[in-house]
């Protein structure tokens, strides 16, 4: 798996250097280590993967919620080589995890003919707000359509360049984000004033309670 | 004028418009039977022939994932059944897959042989009931589903010997199955398995050949394979088309390359076809059986140092996926060394086949987009999770 990952990180070094890609080792024992790119070149990246490397199916794209930064490099390390190449992954731990936290999106890409993935590629977001945003792939893999349509939905990540950006799972006049971390569920999803609740209401002056006089 | 915007937006809508481009918006579903569930279409017709079409998904979700994150890895396992609810044996395989990659975690040998068959049993019942179903599409709602589901309860019985539920089974376990298989379970296997392949020839002989059928589906729903496999769709309707993607094959999971199967492929990829290679599957599927009840070995059906309680997979991250009856079904899931999974995701199959629905039914008549969703085979169960 290395040696993919190795070859598709130096034509994407060579073609795409805007995308800043490092390799992160996964600590666990699945092996499958993953390429980070910068939120704004992946669109460049995957059209880097499919046209030259041949990576013609893109599987999954979901979203990971990070509020806590430092976590985030537990389970993605930086591999040994790239620890120079990027110098502000490491925390400060000065600001709050609210403002420094980011969401990911991870894609999960293979080769039909030659047999070959997964190739994990992530990309984090500047941060949980305004600067969410990242590169849509549509226009590279159609794939991505319903799934970068889930993750706008649940995570709140904006994907530039979707054809049609809209919520897919919750419903249209829903206002959060569920799947983030510090997501609080209401108390009840469907309370809403009836005609009912007016009539109540309206009784309730009419009759007086009985222990009023 | 009707005042509800609800009944509104349910009944036919002219468009506002010269004659010759008045548009029909009408939407489809969700409680309509041809959309196995609740499910919805914004189409959009110029006389019968769709010129848009919108999916409209959520009636049923109930965020799977975010519950998941809220518990143990082993306390989702009887969730992931009511994921794709026919099949609920291969979304335990799928799930026990992917956290054992994570914590790379060994099965024994008997226990990749149960999962085989009970894999190829749920695969024999998917593509059964999906036959009946289509059919149901087509009109002929009844007969043809009622003899699916004939053949269907008899493996379901079985299923229930053994994992002690028809449908939501809880079976698989990290490391392994979670009981082993009861006496005279396997002869019970083998007899319905031989008896399976003359019921198989008797539904194709109804049905295959039947004019009907064949006008109904033959050079319906096309693409061409680059369009298919760009936009992710996976399992017999990728294969339909001709393309030789079997995740048993090209990237092998649990003991399939020890058996000695073959994967059929399509040569249209039009509804026909799907239709074709399901029941094409099916009879790989019974020699998969057949060769797997007669080498499976005495032995462990757990391994012996899985943990049960208190699991904790290290840190890491992991995708695991298997051919489902519909599609790659996958779980990526990331552990940050709690208990509790830290990202829990469901690759779902229906939900991504779905993507290329609007590209399939464009041009043709309404009356072909039921047929078409049809062979898509979508459980609403795992589009919405």
């Amino acid at each position: 798996m290395s040696g993919i990952i190795d070859m598709v990180l130096a034509s994407i070094r060579a073609k795409v250097p805007a995308a800043n890609a490092t390799v992160r080792t996964n600590p666990g024992p699945s092996g499958q280590d993953s390429l980070m790119v910068a939120p704004e070149s992946v669109a460049d990246v995957m059209r880097v993967i499919h046209d030259e490397h041949g990576f013609d199916f893109l599987s999954n794209v979901t979203g990971v919620d990070w509020p806590d930064p430092a976590l985030a490099e537990k389970v993605a390390v930086i591999a040994e080589g790239d620890a120079d190449a990027e110098g502000d992954a490491k925390a400060d731990g000065e600001e709050t995890p609210a403002e420094c936290g980011f969401l990911e999106v991870v894609y999960h890409l293979y080769h039909t003919s030659e047999r070959k993935g997964p190739l994990v590629v992530r990309s984090r977001t500047k941060d949980r707000g305004e600067g969410a945003k990242i590169a849509s792939v549509v226009s590279v893999y159609k794939s991505a359509e319903f799934q970068e349509r889930e993750i706008y939905d649940l995570y709140g990540v904006i994907f530039t360049g979707h054809p049609d950006l809209r919520r897919i799972l919750m419903w249209d006049e829903f206002v959060d984000h569920p799947m983030r971390k510090d997501y609080v569920a209401p108390d009840d999803y469907e309370y809403e004033p009836t005609p009912h609740a007016a009539v109540i209401e309206k009784a309730a002056q009419h009759y007086p309670a009985p222990d009023a006089d | 004028m009707i005042s509800d915007p609800l009944l509104q937006q349910s009944s036919p809508v002219l468009e506002e418009g010269s004659d010759d481009d008045q548009l029909l918006r009408v939407s489809l579903g969700p409680q309509h039977p041809s959309t196995h569930g609740v499910f919805r279409m914004n189409v959009e017709l110029d006389g019968e022939t769709v010129v848009r079409l919108k999916p409209v998904f959520g009636y049923l979700h109930r965020n799977h994932e975010k519950i998941a994150e809220g518990q143990t890895y082993l306390s989702s396992m009887p969730f992931t059944d009511r994921l794709d609810y026919i099949c609920p044996l291969t979304n335990n395989w799928a799930y026990a897959h992917a956290v054992e990659k994570l914590a790379g975690i060994e099965v024994p040998e008997r226990a990749e042989y149960m999962r085989v068959i009970t894999a190829e049993l749920t695969r024999l019942i998917n593509h059964t009931a999906f036959a009946g179903f289509f059919l149901g599409d087509m009109g002929a709602w009844g007969s043809a589903l009622m003899y699916a589901f004939r053949e269907r309860e008899k493996i379901l019985d079985l299923f229930e010997d053994l994992t002690g539920a028809r449908m939501m089974s809880n079976f698989m376990r990290f490391g392994g199955c979670r009981n082993d298989l009861p006496d005279g379970w396997l002869e019970r296997c083998r007899a319905l398995v031989d008896n399976y392949e003359p019921f198989l020839d008797e539904m194709e002989m109804f049905l295959l050949g039947n004019e009907i059928l064949i006008a109904r589906t033959q050079d319906v729903g096309q693409l061409p394979k680059e369009t298919l496999i760009n936009g992710g769709i996976t399992g017999p309707m990728l294969r339909a088309a001709g393309v030789a993607y079997d995740i048993r094959k090209v990237d092998p999971y649990g003991i399939y390359d020890r058996f000695d199967f073959k994967m059929p492929l399509g040569e249209k990829g039009d509804c026909y076809d799907r239709l074709m290679i399901r029941f094409l599957e099916m009879r790989e599927s019974l020699k998969i059986l057949k060769q797997a009840i007669k080498d499976i070995p005495e032995g462990d059906f757990i391994a012996p140092k899985a943990k049960i309680r208190g699991f904790k997979p290290p840190v890491g991250e992991a995708y695991g996926r298997i051919e489902g009856p519909k599609g790659e079904l996958g779980f990526y899931l990331v552990s940050d060394g709690t208990p509790q999974p830290y990202r829990y995701r469901v690759r779902p199959p229906s939900f991504v086949n779905l993507t290329l629905l609007e590209e399939m039914c464009v041009g043709l008549d309404i009356a072909d987009v039921v047929i078409i969703l049809g062979s898509v085979d979508i459980v609403l169960g795992e589009v919405d999770r």
